[in-house]
């Protein structure tokens, strides 16, 4: 394929993507908006007004930047591993394997369609949080460099839950039982400083933690770690997820006999 | 001579250790309709499965349009066009965009893929439901939407696997009119059915695998002339009181009580049946094949 040809698949395969979250709609945008309203209005507005100040911050405003990076993980994830599942599921994952598109496209267009959402969803739940505080943004690019990269890490961890997926049941255990355990113990609510030394050593071998402090530290410019630090981390997983994503589709394991 | 498929070699073993290929060597040429037959389970799906890259082979060569899939597989995909035996697209999406969106994957833009799209689908009848979700289509509607599908990339070579089961007789026929056309206009065809009568009237050429193994690779007439013996069914006039027996030939009286069956080996004439039923006083109405003639070689190189 010319490199004209290949932005063409790989433009395909996004605008599908996209299409696909939106015509659902009310199973995929819907749901983080009135999930994280509840979270602002409950944890921010009334819980949070009794507990106080936190790193310097209403309760509110310090939550805020983890919710959003809740919903953006969650999101991108489940858009990708949904949507290539289902396409396992119905077969239809085989127009794209018996195409020319080169697996590497095939797994950028996926990873793309699942930040567009991520993005979106963040987007969003920003919007609502202003109905109930201000946000001023300390450090522009660090916020949307993290934003972007986390969206692409969980999309890419989405995919290959997909790939190894055999049944329905099988891309939400994961988001379940590894997803929402990590990104509740991973700072969303709480400084790690409130956890006693052994527990706050345990929480630094979370690697949400690492994209909750760094996006905090776009927005608040506070952190619990070292943002660049953070920043390494998220990269190198980037890296490792996506080769090992693209050699699951080399192989066609679980796609290919 | 490059051939539009040529396979030498071919092997699959799958995980469970189960040999679905045991050497297929195989050629097809460019322009030709051509027909893979075989019982269930012989070797069909999985060679054109590794054809379309849907399954990976342990051994052998292939090469498409001359192009070794081992080196350049995204090259030799663009000669392909597939219809697959089960419905592989999303229900949820409309014919239309099911096809863009294919023609998108082969690096083809939206402003030539749209009205190759409405081509296709008017072709094939479907244009009227361009914009319905495509899983309110019809079981033939939706076959002809995946002829569309694998068309869109306009390949040289279209698989077709099992692509009229469950499709009615009149439907079937205006499909195999279509694919005519697109044999008749360079297109090579490559067709899996199990109504042999379809593979005799339409393919110039066959293979018949079995086990994994091609027993017979050549042509539809070269095929047909290896056939020793043809049965006939003779309709007579009236009912038959007593056993009718005729020198040479093995006959049974079928049920009805009105019509006789005659194996007829090679060499032997028609006109002798004719002959000795008139003399014990049977006329016939009608006479025709018992089976179709293809199906009697493909039990008999299958069977076993």
């Amino acid at each position: 394929m010319t490199n004209v040809q290949i932005m063409v698949a790989f433009l395909t395969i996004v605008r599908r993507e996209i299409r696909r979250f939106m015509r659902i709609w009310p199973q995929t945008l819907l749901p983080p908006a009135i999930t994280m309203t509840l979270y602002f209005a409950i944890f921010g507005n009334l819980i949070g007004s009794r507990i106080g100040q936190m790193g310097g911050f209403s309760y509110m405003e310090y939550i805020v930047p983890g919710l959003i990076m809740m919903s953006i993980i969650t999101n991108s994830y489940a858009n990708v591993s949904a949507s290539f599942y289902s396409a396992k599921f119905q077969h239809n994952v085989q127009e794209l394997l018996v195409s020319p598109t080169p697996n590497w496209i095939i797994l950028m267009g996926y990873v793309v369609g699942g930040v567009t959402r991520g993005l979106l969803v963040g987007l969003m739940v920003t919007l609502l949080s202003l109905f109930f505080t201000n946000m001023n943004l300390e450090n522009l690019f660090i916020t949307i460099l993290v934003v972007f990269l986390t969206a692409v890490l969980f999309s890419l961890g989405g995919f290959v839950n997909a790939v190894y997926a055999k049944s329905f049941d099988d891309i939400s255990i994961i988001p379940t039982f590894v997803l929402v355990p990590l990104t509740y113990l991973g700072g969303v609510f709480y400084s790690i400083d409130l956890l006693p030394p052994f527990w706050q050593n345990m929480t630094l071998l979370n690697p949400v933690l690492y994209m909750v402090n760094a996006f905090r530290f776009g927005v608040l410019g506070v952190s619990d770690i070292n943002v660049a630090y953070a920043l390494v981390i998220i990269i190198t997983f980037i890296v490792v997820l996506f080769a090992y994503a693209l050699r699951l589709l080399n192989r066609g394991h679980g796609i290919r006999s | 001579m490059t051939y539009a498929i040529e396979i030498s070699d071919l092997k699959k073993r799958y995980d469970n250790g189960f040999e679905a290929l045991k050497g297929v060597d195989l050629t097809v040429k460019k322009g030709d309709f051509f027909a893979l037959l075989g019982p269930n389970g012989a070797g069909k799906s999985t060679t054109i499965g590794i054809l379309c890259s849907l399954v990976n082979k342990t051994g052998g060569k292939v090469s498409i349009f001359g192009i070794d899939i081992d080196k350049d597989f995204a090259g030799a995909k663009q000669y392909l066009g597939v219809v697959p035996q089960e419905f592989n697209f999303n229900v949820f999406e409309t014919p239309f965009n099911i096809i863009v969106t294919q023609a998108g994957f082969y690096g083809i833009p939206y402003s030539i893929a749209a009205p190759r799209a409405e081509k296709y689908l008017k072709q094939l009848g479907l244009w009227e439901k361009r914009d319905e979700p495509s899983m309110q289509l019809s079981g033939g509607m939706k076959r002809r939407l995946m002829i569309a599908r694998a068309l869109i990339h306009e390949p040289q070579v279209l698989i077709l696997d099992e692509p009229t089961a469950g499709v009615d007789i009149e439907l079937r026929r205006s499909m195999w009119e279509f694919i005519k056309e697109l044999n008749d206009n360079g297109t090579t065809i490559i067709l899996t059915t199990h109504y042999l009568e379809e593979a005799e009237q339409l393919c110039r050429n066959i293979a018949i695998i079995n086990k994994g193994e091609i027993v017979e690779n050549t042509s539809v007439k070269a095929l047909l002339k290896t056939l020793n013996q043809e049965t006939f069914i003779f309709d007579l006039t009236t009912n038959i009181d007593q056993d009718v027996i005729i020198d040479g030939f093995k006959l049974n009286t079928l049920a009805d009580g009105h019509s006789i069956e005659v194996e007829v080996s090679k060499g032997q004439s028609i006109n002798d049946i004719f002959a000795a039923l008139n003399q014990q006083g049977l006329q016939v109405q009608s006479m025709r094949n018992k089976s179709n003639r293809l199906e009697e070689l493909f039990v008999k190189l299958t069977k076993g």
